[in-house]
Parts: C-alpha cells; structure tokens; sequence
C-alpha cells in the first residue's frame, strides 16, 4: 500500500512539572497519517489523548508543560524544532484545528466574519472582499443556510451544532493537509453528532486531508476512522486498523472497554462487563504496566517492566506482555 | 410484569417565564419547556427517559421531585397528588423520592466530609421529628451506605475532591439512599462519567434496584445506556412525549419518525455495522420551545411529515402491546 505520510509522530514526551511531581501526560507516543486518511485517537479521560494533539501544534503552556522529547515531522520537518513565527505559518495553514467546545472556542466579541477572514488574510494575502467571498463559500460549503447573511452574525446567534460548523470551516478554509478534531462532536446531541460527523467525512474526503480525531466515543470511531490507537495513562497501548480492533481487539484494556459499553443491538441486559478501580493517577507513575491493577490477566511481569509495543501481522501493534 | 402505578404524571406542564424590563417587569412569554406530558412509573420498573438537550428530560424530573413547582397538572404518587401539598407534607412525601444528580463535582457540597454529606438527609429528618434514630445508629447507616455503594468507610472523613467522578457519583448514589426511599430520580448519573466507571455504576445501580426493589426514573441521552437500564423507555421531543414503548420493543420496532432518527444516528461500536447501516439525517436544528404550538411539535424537521400534521396535535395513544405512540402515520 502506498500510503502518502504527512504527519508523523516519534516517541512524543510531553511531561508537566507540579508540586506533587512530574505528570507524564504523553510518553512515547508515535502515529503517523497519510493524506486521505482518518486515524482514531480513543482513551478515556486524563490519558493523555488532548495534550498528544496540542504537542503537534506546540500549544501546551509552556512552563507547567514540556516536551521532553520525541518528534513530530509535518512534510519530513520537525515541528518541535521550528522558530515559534514558522510554527504560526503551519497553525491553522497546514495543520488546524477543531475543538471540543464550540461555545467556548469562538471569541463571542467578534462575528463570525471577523474570525473567519483571519486565516484567509494572514496565511493566503488575500484582501478584506476577496477574504469575504471565501467566508461565505466556506460558509456555504458547511451548509450554512443564508450565509450571506449569516456570516455578519455574532456566535452566541448560532446553535451549537451550528458553531460547529463554523469551527469546521474556518479549520477547512486553507485547506490544510491535516485536520486535528479534538472531542469534535461531544458537546453535541447524536442527531446533530450524525450531522456533523456526515460533514466532516464529505470535507476530508473532498479536500483529501489527514485527519486525527480525537474521541473517547467507541461508536465515533467505529464509523469514521481507518486506523484506531488506544491511549492509556499517556501511552499508546493498542494500534490497528479500524475493523480488526473491534473484532479481535488484543489487550485486557480495549477488550474490557470494548465490552462495558452497553449496546442497544444486543439482547443481552442482564449485567455489563465492567473494568474495576480507577485509571491511574499520572504522578510518578512507576515504570510498569499502568493498567496492571485493573488488569484481568495480570503477571508477575507486568507489576515491575513496561511491556515495549509489539508488532503483529495486518499492521497491527499491542503493548501487552500476553503478546511476548 | 408488575403493572402498579407508582408515580402517574398527568397532563403536567412546566413553563418558566421569559420576562422584561428592569423595574416594571412584565411577562412576555415562557419557555416551555414541559409542555403536557402524561406517563405512570410502575413500581420495580426503570422507566427510561431519553431526548436532546432542552428538550425537557430533566425538567420533568425536577417537576415530580417537586423542585420546579408545576404550571399545570398532577403528580400523583401512591394516590396523592403531591403538587399542591405544604411544605411539611412534602418533606414526608420526598423521603421517598429521591435524586441522584448528572454533575458529581457540583452536586456535591465541597466543604462537607463524606459522611456529613450521606448523613445529612438523616439528619434533617430527625430534625423535623419525621424519623426516629439513635446517634450512634447514624453512623453505623453510613457505613453501610457506603460500603454498599463500593465505597470504603475509612473515607468517611474525607472531602469531595479526594475523590474522582466515578466515586463522587458512588457518594451521590449512597446519599440518595439514606433515607431508604421507594423511587429514585435519576437525572443523567452517568453522563460525566468515562466508558469503564460508566459500566461500574451502571451496574451498581442495577444491583441495588434488585436488592432493595427500587423503581428508577432514569434520565440519559445515551440511547444505548438507557436501552440496557430500563424496562419502559419514553421518547421526548421539545417537552412532548413522543413515544414510550418497552425497551426492547422501542430498538426493534421505533414508531415515531424522531425515535427512528434518534436510533438511526447513534452511533455503534461496530464498524461493520457503521458502514452498512442507513442514517436517518434530520435536518435543522430542535427549534426554540418558547412558542406555542397548534400542530405536530416535530413536524419542521419531520421527514415523513403530511399535510395533517400541519395543522393537528397527535396525542399519545396506545397502539398495542403496551406502545404508546404520538404519531399520525399510527394513530390515524
């Protein structure tokens, strides 16, 4: 398979300083994208799926946080390495993205047209009319009814699902190579959910981008991604392609998830599987497996050494010590 | 199947004004947000009820827990309309009826210690003289409260943000408890809460109904949540029942269009499934809840609309098999 890579990440570390000690958010993360594809990010809260995404973008606050090491290359250069005034070139040019919130991540002083015309102005040159014309296509492009008019409008005008739509274009509007969508949907009710993600699957498939979705949704991914990666307490534990995951999923930990969601297909009611204890706190996290005291098939060996991810056929790997 | 009403809800209305102006403040519509819904709670059932944001799950909740005084409509539980009863009537009627909260991090008082929190529902009842219980007697209820809910009761003396979402809501679901009441109204318990301790507390609340024969009003928008809790499921649409079915019955045979349409767009952990299955894509958004409406309350984003639902209201009506359906394409 040829795939073309825009973005690849190695061995990311983003670590942050508290008074209680160092939180290993992101530790030793790789993935890498092509154009046209869609990979899934999934993990529950506090494993470090966000702050994975921002170290791409280089927009963790810096101090508490630091990248202690890794690299990120966008078309073969090391973000991380870059001057702060070439990263700016590639925010929202190249690479940009989609938030979590869209109540809080339009700046409601300002109208839509304002914070749409911004990237067409600064990265593209264009001037104010021709800035506006693009907004409104873009607009259009997201199905924005009237957009003509739409476009002068404040955000606290528009619905939720609409505010997304205009995040979702102003992330499109320079038609990056790669889309970061972080938690797109999950302020949203499921039938605006269905809508939004239709769109973006329409857009990335039309724009031929790289997209990262973010979720902790199973059912989000299972429809829209090619390639899934499952993160616990900062580290990637399971990778593979979107329909071997669910079928065969290999480590305890997608395995127990995949089996706690409840699911309106089936006809059983009686009790849910259930992961017991609680994900771990990140501070000083020892160096083992850090699911070893939720883990069903525990071993001596997991208690003391990090299992290092191992590679399987179909492209497939699994941090497990069951798979050594 | 234990066909005993426990909470009937009749006709009831919920509007919350919408004023005007500073000093001389007048009325210039209402949000309504409960908008004449009439439902029973078999005792032992978890009744399920599942629609959008705004569309008033939690509202209704509120209204029979009596939190929100009803515009219009009856509450009967165990034979009394609970609407209008004073204040000292009332507290005997919530001891059994009690909430379980969807925000453990704000549902929780941050400057009480766990067990002051779980206690204190005691507490006020032996205040009002309406329960009788020796000092040392409270204690030992706690304990068990709260080794019931998976709790260790050495964490009595901690504060709420000692512990993580999953356990705070183990607090809220222990404090519901303490005053051993008949039904719980539970308004979204799960929704802050992550896949694995969803399960746990899922299960939890599932153990304890058959342990102690609770009857839930459960409250969520996670379809597949309330398909795996409840016994009955209704559908709200903008302040309407739509539809109630039991749980089962609704996945396979949705009636009404926005049932259909909300099953459609969830999504399911299945790629498989994902990628054969057809969506159901309403278009627009819910609309505003702050007019009155003659006709059909879905019929703007109604893809199977007809010329009638213009202008007529379908009511709730029962179409067979305990499925009731507020649909003209059934009702005719």
């Amino acid at each position: 398979m040829n795939r073309d890579i825009i973005l690849q990440v190695k061995g990311l570390k983003t670590y942050f300083g508290t008074d209680d000690g160092i939180v290993k958010a992101v530790d030793g993360v790789s993935f890498d994208v092509a154009r046209g594809e869609t990979l899934g990010i999934v993990g529950e809260s506090g494993c470090g799926k966000s702050v994975t995404n921002l170290s791409i973008m280089r927009l963790i606050p810096t101090p508490p946080g630091k990248i202690a090491g890794g690299e990120v290359l966008y078309d073969g250069k090391d973000i991380l390495k870059m001057k702060v005034d070439d990263v700016r070139k590639i925010r929202g040019n190249n690479i940009s993205m989609i938030f979590q919130d869209p109540m809080t991540s339009l700046n409601p002083f300002l109208r839509i047209s304002t914070q749409l015309m911004e990237s067409f102005r600064l990265h593209q040159g264009m001037n104010k009319a021709e800035a506006m014309d693009h907004s409104i296509e873009m607009l259009k492009l997201v199905g924005i009814p009237s957009p003509e008019k739409r476009v002068r409008d404040y955000p606290h005008q528009f619905s939720g699902g609409m505010r997304q739509r205009v995040m979702i274009a102003m992330a499109l509007s320079c038609r990056p190579d790669v889309l970061v969508a972080d938690e797109p949907t999950t302020a949203l009710d499921v039938t605006i959910q269905a809508q939004i993600m239709e769109l973006m699957k329409d857009l990335s498939r039309q724009f031929n981008t790289a997209t990262i979705l973010i979720t902790h949704d199973l059912g989000v991914v299972a429809g829209f991604c090619d390639f899934i990666c499952v993160m616990y307490a900062g580290k990637m534990i399971e990778e593979a392609p979107n329909e071997l995951l669910f079928k065969d999923p290999k480590h305890p930990y997608t395995i127990g998830l995949l089996n706690s969601v409840p699911r309106f297909d089936s006809e059983d009611r009686s009790r849910l599987f259930s992961i017991e204890g609680q994900p771990p706190n990140l501070i000083n996290l020892p160096e083992c497996c850090p699911f070893y005291p939720r883990c069903d098939r525990v071993m001596e060996i997991c208690k003391t050494r990090y299992p290092v991810a191992k590679e399987l056929e179909n492209n497939r790997k699994v941090s497990c010590w069951l798979y050594k | 199947m234990p066909d005993k009403a426990l909470i009937e809800v009749k006709d009831l209305k919920l509007h919350f004004p919408i004023m005007e102006g500073l000093i001389f403040q007048r009325r210039i519509g209402a949000v309504r947000a409960v908008d004449g819904i009439s439902f029973s709670i078999r005792k032992g059932e978890t009744l399920g009820l599942v629609g959008e944001s705004g569309c008033g799950k939690s509202t209704t909740a509120r209204a029979i827990a009596q939190l929100h005084k009803p515009t219009a409509g009856e509450v009967i539980f165990e034979g009394t309309d609970i609407t209008n009863l004073t204040k000292n009537e009332l507290l005997k009627v919530r001891q059994n009826l009690q909430m379980v909260f969807q925000d453990p991090y704000a549902s929780l008082n941050p400057r009480m210690t766990v067990g002051n929190i779980i206690s204190e529902p005691i507490e006020i009842y032996i205040k009002y003289g309406l329960l009788k219980v020796e000092k040392g007697e409270i204690d030992t209820r706690v304990d068990h409260l709260m080794e019931r809910v998976g709790l260790s009761r050495y964490f009595k003396n901690r504060f709420p943000h000692e512990f993580s979402g999953g356990q705070r809501q183990r607090i809220g679901i222990a404090r519901s408890l303490a005053l051993n009441p008949k039904v719980i109204l539970a308004d979204e318990p799960v929704s802050a809460l992550d896949v694995s301790i969803q399960a746990q507390i899922l299960n939890l609340m599932k153990d304890l109904q058959e342990e102690l024969g609770l009857t839930y009003l459960f409250i969520a928008h996670d379809l597949a949540v309330i398909e795996f809790i409840s016994t009955r499921i209704a559908v709200m649409y903008l302040g309407k029942i739509v539809e109630i079915a039991p749980a089962s019955k609704l996945y396979k045979n949705p009636l009404h269009p926005y049932t259909e349409a909300l099953l459609s767009a969830a999504p399911v952990p299945d790629p498989q499934i994902e990628k054969t299955r057809k969506r159901i894509i309403l278009s627009g958004d819910v609309p505003s809840p702050d007019k009155k409406r003659t006709n059909c309350y879905f019929y703007d984003r109604c893809p199977k609309r007809m010329a009638k639902c213009k202008d007529e209201l379908p009511e709730l009506t029962e179409v067979g098999n305990d499925h009731q359906v507020a649909c003209f394409l059934h009702t005719a």
